[in-house]
């Protein structure tokens, strides 16, 4: 049942984003502006600002992350439909992962269309260590989405949630960034230094754990009025 | 596990948001076959109780009985007879009205080839049914919206202002549904301004003030006289 719930809340999603693929496009074309005005801002003669591909790629995925949630859940205030997803008789959790499962989605694509734009921008050897560099992304987009989905349903119904959802989300959120940045200007020292590349994906695996434990715990007593 | 029940009762039940108080000290309770009409003003609290009911708010003090067991205590068993057409209409508007229903029906655990069909004919949407229900009416969605909410066939069902944007043959199609979700044992709440469509159709009348409880009686007739007399009074 939990699981079943989950992926026709993450197949509902995809329906409507299939059909009007509004959150996909806002959502990549702001990925990609962030990049692009960084790299005038960063890039000199050709030659980036030492680790700055590393900050500017998970600032443009925490900035079109937060912009994803923010679309995301307005379609479920629109017609107050998070409302009747809560009173269904299934496990209330389970709609949070079906709705944390969408996010990973957008942001996997957004992160898609990122890193080879800022490896080509910066000149960032980021596909060096393919897998380390995919251990942290997804470490990173979890732990960030996990929170993020969690404040995002429960700001749903308030007046002013655009400015109180980047408030909330920020400050919880630095660490995993942080271990986001620092993981991934390990991998792009010469050579990659995967040591602390590692260390840094084992810390953001124990945020995920700690983020999506509470949010599975927190949820149902969140979301009631 | 599903629960079933024959009665619902608050007790007591107040709600604050903060220092605004929507609704104090109510008692009030329904049984199977009764069609409870919840009368007031705007702002009277009536959204506040069927939100309470519903179990999608809880309340500041008081507490809400299914027969004899406290809501809280029921879970999702509980939310499984319980189905509600709020003023917002819970569909998504970029779906068809199909997929509105599959989607439910299947978070209900309900077998969709058998319930989507007959909802869409009862809504009479059956040849508009794979639109996006972005282009429908407000009737329509309206009508939609309300086979939605009984999809599952449930025990309370809780209905703020159904009759918003139906035209008069749509209006008597939903006042004989209620009737007959009544006969059938459901215990029908519903919250609305239009006395006239409440007047013969509600067997009880709950008249809501300032978030108390003003009058709780058997409905007759001359609804509206009585309304102006009590919420005039009060």
């Amino acid at each position: 049942m939990f699981l079943r719930t989950a992926w026709l809340v993450l197949r509902k999603d995809f329906a409507i984003e299939a059909r009007s693929w509004e959150v996909l496009t806002t959502t990549l074309f702001f990925a990609a502006s962030c990049v692009l005005v960084f790299a005038f801002a960063f890039v000199k003669e050709g030659r980036a600002v030492e680790d700055a591909a590393s900050g500017i790629l998970w600032i443009a995925v925490a900035f079109s992350g937060t912009l994803a949630l923010g679309r995301t859940f307005e379609r479920e205030r629109y017609s107050e439909t998070l409302r009747a997803l809560l009173l269904a008789p299934a496990p209330r959790p389970a709609l949070y992962i079906g709705k944390l499962l969408g996010m990973l989605a957008i942001l996997g694509v957004a992160e898609a269309l990122l890193v080879p734009m800022v490896a080509f921008m910066f000149q960032a050897t980021l596909f060096a260590r393919p897998l380390l560099l995919l251990g942290l992304l997804a470490g990173g987009t979890i732990g960030f989405a996990a929170v993020g989905t969690l404040f995002a349903a429960m700001l749903v119904r308030a007046r002013s949630r655009d400015v109180l959802l980047p408030i909330l989300l920020y400050p919880i959120t630095i660490p995993v960034i942080i271990a986001g940045v620092r993981g991934t200007a390990a991998l792009l020292e010469s050579p990659p230094d995967e040591p602390i590349a590692l260390m840094w994906i084992g810390i953001l695996a124990a945020f995920d754990v700690v983020f999506v434990t509470l949010a599975l715990w927190t949820f149902e007593p969140l979301m009631t009025e | 596990m599903t629960v079933d029940f024959d009665s619902v009762r608050l007790i007591d039940v107040s709600r604050h948001f903060g220092r605004r108080r929507a609704l104090s000290r109510v008692t009030l309770s329904a049984n199977r076959g009764d069609i409870l009409g919840l009368l007031g003003p705007n702002g009277a609290g009536k959204s506040t109780l069927i939100g309470i009911l519903a179990t999608l708010a809880a309340p500041s003090a008081g507490e809400v009985r299914f027969d004899d067991h406290p809501a809280r205590a029921l879970g999702a068993g509980l939310r499984s007879r319980i189905g509600l057409l709020a003023h917002e209409l819970h569909l998504y508007p970029e779906l068809s009205a199909r997929q509105n229903l599959v989607f439910f029906a299947e978070l209900y655990g309900l077998d969709k080839c058998a319930v989507v069909d007959a909802a869409l004919e009862r809504a009479g949407l059956h040849e508009r049914a794979d639109d996006p229900i972005t282009g429908f009416s407000r009737g329509m969605r309206q009508r939609l919206a309300l086979e939605r909410a009984l999809l599952h066939e449930p025990r309370l069902v809780l209905l703020d202002e159904p009759f918003t944007g139906l035209d008069d043959r749509a209006v008597d199609l939903v006042s004989e549904r209620l009737r007959q979700l009544a006969a059938s044992g459901s215990i029908v709440v519903l919250a609305t301004h239009d006395l006239d469509l409440a007047d013969g159709l509600v067997t009880h009348v709950a008249l809501v003030r300032d978030g108390r409880l003003i009058a709780d009686e058997p409905a007759g007739t001359g609804l509206r006289a009585r309304y102006r007399a009590l919420i005039g009074a009060a």
